[in-house]
């Protein structure tokens, strides 16, 4: 059974139908692109896939529990972690305490306990902090802990960003354009990061992205929307030779 | 960790530190009977200033209305003293006070928080405003009466409460609640206020504050990383309710007639508690204590020069202002006098920024 499973997913807004019948699977494991031109749904796929909007038609299984049109806070808990195109860091906050937050799901103690410091507070914070400096030296960002969030180069927020993803223990990753706004030096340090992800985490990933060279690098296999329509699903190297494919999306 | 740890105690040690000159000045007879009056109500301001720095600067959301809360937390609590005045001993009384001044605006902050953490940005603070009026005008219109059948309540007048020959009138309208036990004093004030700050800056370094920091900073992206943003945005909000009613327990108790008058808990006063905090630093609880106690005594200790006062204390507001935000000047402090001068050492004591420890 695949991890993810969409199956004739549509929204609306309007006369436009932003993302029309919409199927993809994705089995454990894969790294799986989703690319298109500009305005062809892909964000908005990401967004009916966390939750931001409820589909008009379709349905969303996700390691066969059926996620359709839960809160994004539920399909978070469910086991869907995302990135976003433009970095949404918690900017004030220092960069462990972003991981922190993402793992505060999985780390409890009561709110009484939390304002008194007495009873689990010390032993759960020990565990916290030792977990989420493991993450941040898988990421690589163990010297810069206790920085800002907002005071890191670009490059080490993204990294930041996936970290806390991958903080709440998720089953699917999506990232949403990672390499947007990245030079090539960035752009490959990016890719041993989300390769690093997978070998790490053995994590399944869904991601958008616009640099060919990125996706034909890294996905296994492809889904080209445009105008909200799947205009080609497969093997990457397939995908990118089809003639369609060239003629709507890369040019000629 | 450690700095954090260490960040808590300096706030501990410069209230304590306070406390210790205030109680020597006193002692040696070196305070004015008029100074002495006003330092319960710098300890409860100094409160009030942590519980709406707790929903400005840690959650976010401006409220200004938090007078209203501590309004409640006054009247409940001297209710309930004035009431068992003659029953109960002062010590369990003046507890039981605290508890009820606390959970009824506690109670008040949570159903008010419902409706209200549902906006945003300026009509939050718009509604919050509305609700400090509507508590205060409401419980203005209160007649409550008690004799010995019983409780006595209604909206006219104390006269149609038709009491017994024992009755006796507690609540009395827009006259308020006339002759509550003075239980408060400096040193409960003080004890109050350093509780306040351990709550309040224990919650910011626990997961629970932590949430409620990364809603502030990007709620979308909370939300995606599954924090429950409703359920954290109220009890930030409740949480701030009761402390906000702790100041009012403190206030209700040190005052003979206590009225839900607009010069105590009106939007104006709630304005002044707001400048408190924007001055001493949106999300630095240190700063607002500081804050709240300098321009607390200011025009009190300006009295002197009668018709200047204010102008002098407006005068101080904006330098204050400029000293404590402007980049430019922030740049120039450290520049001039470093991080380790004396200057720079007392500089960031008392200016240091909430980010270097969130």
């Amino acid at each position: 059974m695949a991890l993810l499973e969409v199956n004739n997913l549509s929204i609306s807004f309007g006369g436009l139908r932003a993302v029309d019948n919409f199927n993809v699977q994705i089995e454990k494991g894969e790294l799986y692109g989703l690319i298109g031109p500009n305005g062809a749904g892909k964000t908005t796929v990401f967004n009916l896939l966390t939750g931001v909007y409820k589909p008009n038609e379709g349905i969303i299984r996700l390691d066969g529990e059926d996620i359709t049109r839960k809160s994004t806070i539920e399909i978070n808990h469910a086991g869907i972690a995302r990135t976003f195109q433009n970095i949404r860091l918690f900017k004030n906050m220092s960069v462990i305490d972003n991981v922190k937050v993402g793992l505060s799901e999985h780390y409890k103690y009561s709110a009484l306990e939390g304002m008194l410091h007495i009873g689990n507070y010390k032993r759960v914070e020990k565990e916290m902090d030792d977990e989420a400096m493991r993450l941040l030296q898988v990421f690589g960002l163990d010297l810069e802990r206790d920085y800002l969030a907002a005071n890191l180069p670009y490059g080490k927020q993204r990294k930041l960003e996936i970290a806390r993803a991958m903080a709440t223990s998720p089953k699917l990753l999506l990232l949403d354009e990672p390499a947007a706004g990245m030079n090539p030096n960035e752009t490959k340090e990016l890719m041993d990061t989300i390769a690093l992800v997978r070998r790490e985490f053995n994590m399944t990933i869904l991601l958008i992205e616009h640099d060919m060279k990125l996706v034909s690098g890294i996905c296994e296999k492809l889904t080209v929307l445009n105008f909200g329509r799947v205009l080609c699903q497969g093997d990457t190297k397939d995908v990118l030779s089809n003639p369609e494919v060239i003629t709507a999306y890369l040019g000629e | 960790m450690n700095k954090i740890t260490k960040n808590n105690l300096i706030t501990y040690g410069i209230v304590i530190f306070a406390y210790i000159v205030f109680e020597i000045l006193m002692l040696t007879g070196n305070l004015s009977s008029h100074l002495k009056g006003l330092l319960v109500p710098m300890t409860y301001y100094a409160v009030i200033a942590v519980a709406l720095n707790l929903c400005v600067g840690i959650l976010g959301e401006l409220s200004i209305g938090h007078c209203g809360f501590m309004c409640l937390g006054a009247f409940s609590s001297a209710f309930f003293s004035k009431a068992t005045e003659n029953v109960l001993p002062t010590v369990p009384r003046f507890i039981i006070a605290f508890i009820i001044g606390i959970g009824v605006a506690a109670l008040f902050g949570f159903l008010i928080g419902i409706p209200v953490l549902r906006l945003k940005g300026d009509y939050l603070a718009i509604v919050t405003l509305a609700f400090g009026e509507i508590i205060k005008n409401v419980i203005n219109s209160f007649y409550i009466g008690i004799d010995s059948k019983g409780l006595h309540m209604n909206m006219k007048s104390a006269m149609d409460l038709n009491m017994e020959a024992d009755g006796n009138v507690i609540v009395n309208g827009a006259m308020g609640i006339t002759g509550t036990p003075h239980n408060a004093n400096f040193t409960i004030g003080i004890v109050v206020l350093l509780i306040s700050l351990f709550i309040v800056q224990n919650l910011i370094n626990s997961r629970d504050g932590r949430a409620i920091m990364a809603i502030r900073d990007n709620y979308i992206a909370a939300e995606a990383t599954g924090i429950n943003v409703t359920g954290y945005k109220m009890m930030a909000f409740t949480i701030s309710a009761a402390i906000a009613g702790a100041a009012g327990v403190l206030f209700s108790h040190n005052i003979t007639t206590l009225t839900a008058s607009s010069q105590y808990f009106g939007y104006n006063a709630s304005i002044m508690i707001l400048v408190y905090v924007v001055l001493g630093g949106i999300g630095n609880i240190r700063g607002s204590v500081i804050a709240a106690c300098i321009l607390y005594m200011l025009p009190e200790l300006l009295r002197g020069l009668n018709t200047y006062r204010m102008l002098i204390y407006s005068i101080i507001l904006i330098v204050m202002m400029i000293v404590n935000w402007s980049p430019k000047i922030i740049a120039w402090r450290e520049k001039k006098f470093g991080k380790s001068g004396m200057f720079g050492l007392i500089g960031r004591i008392i200016f240091r920024r909430n980010k270097e420890v969130a």
